[in-house]
């Protein structure tokens, strides 16, 4: 979860980056703008303190995860923590907290929660003869005793905070990531205690046993017993137990079907039911090849990467040239061999090795000549020359699937980091870069990919293969959603909600992605764990008396040196870093083309729906969806100039996308984790249904109630006024604030203060927190969406593994769900237009929002422009109205005056919305006439820009180099029913009730808030339905939307719908090239 | 990779001179009228720059006017590293002029191998020199009316350390006629229509980043990039006279020694720079 801080900060970030750059982004490498974005180590000062708040929030949530703590992965914290001086040792279990937690499910049994590491490794005497399977309770009990003082630490700092405004929102959202955590391993807990597979006290006692069989890198077989009904983790956390293994997210798990296909096990379910009739019988194996392995923490986990690709290559599954076979065998042989000795070895010394497919004379000749020239290389050191040589290779980590194309022809696909590749035999006919695909399914035996758009084209497209079965196609499928998860997401998906007539596979990859096993591995600070490298890979003649070459590895005592330091250097920042398994790269999913296209149908659904109920509706449309806006902005980009020479700097320092981000990533500040928390859904929804029922017989005035808070959601902050807020009204105006809080923070970065401003400081906080969690700060009524979302979702996750079916699933790459994505900053192009105006300020940190703040409480009329996260810039603005933004009359000036002034109305008109747009301005085309005809107030088509970012230029702290390159989109539509309005009402009205209810359904969330008002003898009642779409960019959203306007409307057949607030939020990621 | 490493390195160039039936169509079509005296000046000129200015070591195969076209070396063989491979040209006729190639070759120490061994031969697989373009960390084959998908699957069964993929050839009648590399990391690209539809299916397909340097006239996007011994980085173009409005897009390549080199001749016959030259790097290091 992500503190406000890191998501303003994203926002302001994000306006640098001039639209040349981002070009030059897209060019270099469609990956590599997401990773940076989540980098910039920004200090956030209140890390810390979240940090420590974590577990104490977490604790009461549940305190099973203690309690069922599994074998495997304590024994390994162990070994961890053993090393550590106890101080370390507590750190340590805060920091690791939430990535070891959040990987969810599969990780569960592996992973203990954190807090049971500290206390494990301080008891660690006392388990550690006990064995792998089995921890004494007593240590457990211990454990939690541990606990208890982290936490009370925790306490303290939350309540030391808490004076702060923004620190309890922090607090609570990672409270609330804890808590689906925990919520997540309660589950786990209980299943395993059902299924009494993964219960390490019953193992051995009740259960069956059964002996699996698994083969290791180097061909050794590695026997493990397992309970019967045990899940895939259980097995595989062994397996990495016994090879001492803790980057162990890159690996999994195969076996033979039936038909002899390899199939990677699933760690979620259960080994019995994934094998069927098959053997026991395993191979460990490489699942996700690392694109930089480099990048790897330990030497053991390259070791196992050279083992795995030297049975590629040998298998000839990693074709390669003859030189590059030489090449690669004599780094082989410098690393099991050691340097090359005369003596000893002769030529026939490398027979026993196998380099090639087909191994000749020559060959051997050669790597033996090469042998001789790696002298003094370490084995650590051949290691890694050699997957510097192998990661070039273009097959590379590529999964190749059998299939045909739509004629018929046969093809390969090559499911590799950056995508789908298309062969027809060695040669590359297509690729398809994961921001390219929008959704990816099967049917039967058929595999689809949806395509976004290019440039010129104005529809997706569906590309569709044929699999030799069904079997096929779902394994290419799997294969795709867990790549893409692995290596673009910053965190794994949750499995959609469950929608109308949904049906098939909801399988998603729900172990670590690449993002958060570098977080957690840069948490790994042990020394060189020893291993022994033995001959991998020998040809068949090996087999008898072939020498048993060892080599220890001399090399970690040198390496564990440098091994420490770079551990200390990663802990470090993964202690400030709120660890939480989710950050790191939202900004990899995001895709620009996805928002824009899913919101065109959208709109028009939306409209017809309102027309179609005979309502006047004028539409506020306020467009923050930019696709191209390249040409116009190349003027902003002049201005910030510096601000380009920084991102390009970086840019060019960091040619190969992914690694290099992620260093950064790893070595970045603390405050980067908690920004990039805030990301973590790449696109949402939000629509905004207000009901209104007008009881009098003055509608209008009923009208002018009813029609408040929604303008108060949208900019028109200001018109409500202060005094008529009260208290009371807070709640519910919290609930339609935060919906649009979100909306506009979504929007411009700060417009939430804004509106915050007027009324308290309290609200603002519980605003921010709303969606995560509102209930704490706020009180109960207006949570709502994003807690409950969340822990659903996952407990549906867990669920719904065993659920999918054979025949079809589809998986939306692109979006990735995350809770609180309203709060995401999204960065649209169009903010670096307006960037130049307003660069002044945008506060990444909490703090800087104070004095922004103030701004905003100087003038609260400005803050009904809104939007602008800064209020310089919305002065800016309103001065300027004329070329950029009009101000409607009424927000400026009635900062009080309710209505009378149509709130939505007032629009600031963009540059060039047409350009921007194309649909949106389509559809104020349509509706701007209408609008006009029906309603008395002037209505201005808006377009409203976003600046998130700015960040760069003011905060001196953030090193460049980290700022995050995410494109967001944002777009939010307001839909209104002309009102005959004028109200008039400057009088406010008396509040008589406001109760808040929350409904989850489909893959909506919908609050509904109802509040009765009397207001000049009358009573207005008005209900007002925040529904939250998560999820997909496609039609689901559209079908979502107008079913939860019509269930609104056949709920509440007497009352009319005012106003329907679209808010969609899209993260961009730059399309490749 | 071993033989990955910056484009343009090179230290020897193979080229082949002007026969005396330049012009002359190899399978009685009708002739083009060239100016032959002109085409060896300007051989003679390329030559000159590529071994002083340059200071590639040029090794030069005699001309034979049995083969009309042998002076488009570029077309017989594909060379990476240290791996030739020589090529099944499209016309018949043009499939001996590798024999004398391949003495040079081996002269150079360099692996031949030969296309028409491959199983390609019977294949029916084609392919030409100037189809392919090789950026340092992959291939493009133009697949056109020279070369087709079997010759594409033979070169990338030759060099398998590199991602080969293949690229409708639109624009031109041959992808180096649309497209050159103009540095490690720079393509030129013809701004033609069906120039761009290439470039973007190469985008499509590439994992790696380019710049694209795009110019107005087709004839400019054949140019001839090496980066000298000396780190110095020279690129050979047509001259002004035949794209004037590409000179300024040149000269915007930062600290490039640009060579303005003619060969209109040549362009006549649907040649361009790149068809006279083979470019080899023979100080490949493993390391």
């Amino acid at each position: 979860m992500t503190t406000e801080g890191g998501s303003e900060a994203e926002v302001k970030k994000e306006p640098e980056k001039s639209p040349e750059e981002q070009q030059e982004e897209q060019q270099s490498d469609p990956s590599e703008s997401a990773p940076n974005a989540g980098t910039e180590p920004q200090p956030a000062p209140d890390n810390q303190e979240n940090v420590e708040a974590e577990p104490a929030e977490a604790e009461p949530a549940s305190p099973d995860p203690t309690s069922t703590p599994s074998p495997s992965g304590q024994k390994k914290e162990k070994g961890i923590s053993r090393f550590l001086p106890p101080w370390l040792k507590r750190q340590k279990s805060h920091s690791q907290a939430e990535p070891k937690d959040s990987p969810a499910p599969s990780d569960t049994p592996t992973q203990p929660p954190t807090q049971e590491e500290v206390g494990t490794g301080q008891e660690e005497e006392g388990t550690r003869g006990e064995g792998t399977a089995v921890q004494s309770p007593g240590a457990t009990q211990e454990v939690e005793s541990r606990e208890e003082e982290p936490e009370e630490e925790a306490v303290k700092a939350e309540n030391s905070v808490i004076g702060t405004e923004t620190q309890p929102v922090k607090e609570e959202k990672e409270g609330d990531l804890e808590e689906e955590v925990q919520q997540q391993e309660e589950q786990k807990g209980e299943e395993q205690a059902d299924s009494a597979g993964v219960s390490p006290l019953k193992v051995g006692k009740k259960m069956k046993l059964v002996v699996c069989h698994v083969t290791l890198l180097d061909g050794s077989q590695f026997p493990c017993e397992v309970e019967k009904r045990a899940k895939g983790q259980y097995l595989f956390s062994k397996v990495c137990e016994h090879l001492n293994l803790l980057e162990k997210d890159y690996f999994g798990l195969s076996f033979k079907d039936n038909a002899d296909q390899k199939c990677w096990l699933d760690p979620t379910k259960e080994i019995k039911r994934q094998i069927r009739n098959s053997q026991w019988q395993f191979a460990f194996n490489v699942k996700f090849y690392p694109p930089d392995p480099s990048q790897l923490m330990e030497d053991i986990t390259r070791y196992l990467l050279c083992l795995q690709l030297r049975q590629d290559i040998s298998s000839g599954r990693l074709p390669c040239s003859f030189v590059t076979h030489a090449l690669l065998g004599s780094y082989t042989l410098q690393a099991e061999l050691g340097d090359h000795d005369p003596d000893e070895h002769r030529l026939d010394y490398i027979s026993d090795f196998q380099f090639a497919p087909t191994q000749t004379k020559e060959l051997e000749v050669k790597v033996a000549e090469l042998h001789k020239s790696h002298k003094g290389m370490t084995p650590a050191q051949a290691d890694i020359q050699f997957l510097e040589n192998a990661k070039k290779l273009s097959m590379y980590g590529v999964d190749l699937h059998h299939a045909k194309d739509s004629e018929g022809v046969d093809i390969m696909l090559g499911v590799c980091a950056n995508g789908l590749l298309i062969y027809k035999d060695r040669l590359r006919i297509n690729r398809f870069a994961w921001p390219k695909i929008l959704k990816i399914s099967y049917k039967r035996c058929n595999f689809y990919i949806k395509i976004r758009p290019g440039e010129a084209e104005q529809f997706e497209s569906t590309v569709g293969f044929k699999l030799p079965n069904h079997r096929a196609a779902k394994r290419v499928w799997k294969v795709c959603v867990e790549h893409h998860t692995f290596f673009r997401l910053t965190s794994p998906e949750q499995p959609a909600k469950s929608k109308f007539l949904t049906l098939g596979s909801k399988f998603r990859y729900s172990g670590r992605t690449q993002a958060q096993t570098r977080q957690a591995s840069a948490l790994i600070h042990r020394p060189p764990p020893y291993f022994q490298r033995t001959s991998s890979k020998r040809s068949s003649r090996s087999l008898d008396g072939a020498p048993a070459v060892s080599v220890s590895d001399h090399a970690h005592l040198l390496d564990s040196a440098h091994t420490l330091g770079a551990g200390d250097n990663g802990r470090d920042s993964a202690l400030e870093l709120s660890s939480d398994s989710k950050s790191p790269q939202v900004e990899e999913g995001a895709e620009p083309g996805e928002g824009a296209a899913s919101a065109v149908p959208a709109e028009p659904a939306l409209e017809r729906k309102l027309r179609v109920q005979g309502e006047n509706i004028y539409v506020r449309h306020s467009n923050l969806m930019l696709e191209d806006l390249d040409k116009t902005q190349e003027e902003v980009l002049k201005h910030q100039a510096s601000i380009s020479e920084l991102k390009r700097s970086f840019m060019e320092a960091a040619p190969e996308p992914r690694a290099n981000q992620w260093d950064k990533r790893l070595t970045g500040s603390p405050a980067t984790s908690l920004r990039q928390l805030a990301q973590g859904s790449l696109e949402e929804e939000l629509a905004s249904l207000f009901l209104s029922k007008a009881c009098f017989s003055v509608l209008a005035d009923a009208r002018s109630t009813a029609a408040s808070p929604p303008e108060s959601a949208l900019s028109a902050v200001s018109e409500k006024s202060p005094t008529r807020l009260e208290s009371a009204l807070s709640d519910s105006r919290d609930l339609s604030k935060s919906t649009e809080d979100e909306q506009s923070s979504g929007l411009n970065g700060q417009l939430e203060v804004v509106e915050v401003v007027e009324e308290t400081v309290v609200i603002e906080e519980v605003i921010k927190a709303a969606r995560s969690k509102n209930s704490i700060s706020e009180g109960p009524a207006a949570d709502a969406t994003a807690t409950e979302r969340a822990p659903e979702a996952k407990d549906e996750r867990s669920a719904s593994s065993d659920s999918e079916s054979e025949e079809e699933a589809e998986y939306h790459p692109q979006l990735s769900v995350s809770t609180d994505s309203a709060h995401l900053i999204r960065e649209d192009p169009e903010e670096e237009e307006q960037e130049v105006e307003l660069n002044r300020d945008t506060t990444p940190t909490n703090q800087e929002q104070h004095p922004i703040r103030e701004d905003v409480t100087a003038e609260p009329a400005s803050a009904a422009v809104q939007r602008e996260e800064q209020t310089v810039a919305q002065q800016h603005e309103e001065e300027e109205s004329g070329d950029k933004v009009l101000v409607i009359p009424d927000k400026a000036p009635n900062g009080h005056s309710h209505d009378r002034e149509t709130p939505p109305t007032l629009c600031t008109e963009e540059e060039e919305p047409c350009v921007v747009n194309g649909d949106t301005s389509h559809v104020d085309g349509e509706r701007a006439p209408q609008v006009i005809c029906c309603s008395e107030p002037p209505v201005v088509k808006t377009e409203m820009v976003t600046i998130s970012d700015t960040f760069a230029a003011q905060k001196t702290e953030i090193t460049t180099k980290e700022v995050p390159i995410v494109h967001t989109e944002t777009k939010t539509i307001t839909y209104e029913a002309a009102q005959q309005d004028g109200n008039g009402d400057g009088e406010p009205g008396v509040l008589m009730t406001a109760h808040t209810i929350t409904s989850e359904s489909l893959c909506t969330t919908t609050t509904t808030h109802i509040t009765k008002t009397l207001k000049g003898g009358l009573s207005e009642t008005r209900i007002e339905k925040r529904i939250v779409i998560t999820g997909d960019s496609d039609i689901d959203h559209d079908e979502a939307l107008a079913q939860a306007i019509k269930e609104a409307k056949e709920q509440h057949p007497d009352m009319s719908v005012t106003r329907v607030v679209v808010h969609k939020e899209t993260e961009l990621a730059d399309e490749d090239e | 990779m071993a033989s990955v490493c910056p484009y343009g390195a090179f230290t020897h160039a193979i080229v082949r001179g002007i026969p005396e039936s330049f012009g002359k169509p190899a399978e009685g079509g009708e002739a083009i009228e060239t100016d032959m005296a002109r085409a060896q000046r300007q051989f003679g000129v390329l030559m000159g720059a590529l071994r002083q200015k340059v200071g590639l070591q040029l090794m030069e195969i005699p001309a034979d006017a049995e083969f009309p076209e042998s002076w488009r070396i570029e077309d017989v063989a594909v060379i990476q590293g240290d791996t030739a491979l020589i090529t099944r040209p499209f016309k018949e006729q043009r499939r001996a002029e590798a024999e004398a190639l391949r003495q040079v070759l081996s002269e150079l120490n360099m692996n031949v191998v030969e296309m028409g061994v491959e199983e390609g031969g019977s294949g029916g697989a084609t392919l030409e020199g100037s189809d392919v373009l090789f950026t340092g960390k992959e291939f493009f084959v133009g697949i056109s009316k020279h070369t087709n998908h079997r010759g594409a699957e033979v070169l990338a069964d030759t060099f398998r350390d590199f991602a080969v993929s293949t690229v409708p050839v639109c624009g031109g009648s041959r992808l180096k006629n649309i497209c050159s590399m103009g540095g490690p990391e720079t393509i030129i690209f013809s701004n033609s229509e069906g120039a761009k539809k290439t470039l973007r299916m190469m985008e499509q397909l590439t994992d790696n980043h380019y710049d694209v340097l795009s110019v107005p006239e087709t004839v400019a996007a054949n140019c001839v990039y090496v980066r000298s011994p000396a780190k110095v980085d020279f690129l050979l173009h047509p001259t002004v006279d035949e794209c004037p409005d590409s000179i300024a897009v040149f000269q915007k390549l930062p600290d490039y020694t640009l060579l303005p080199t003619a060969c209109s001749e040549a362009s006549k016959l649907g040649g361009a720079l790149s068809s006279f030259c083979l470019l080899i790097n023979r100080k490949f290091n493993y390391f």
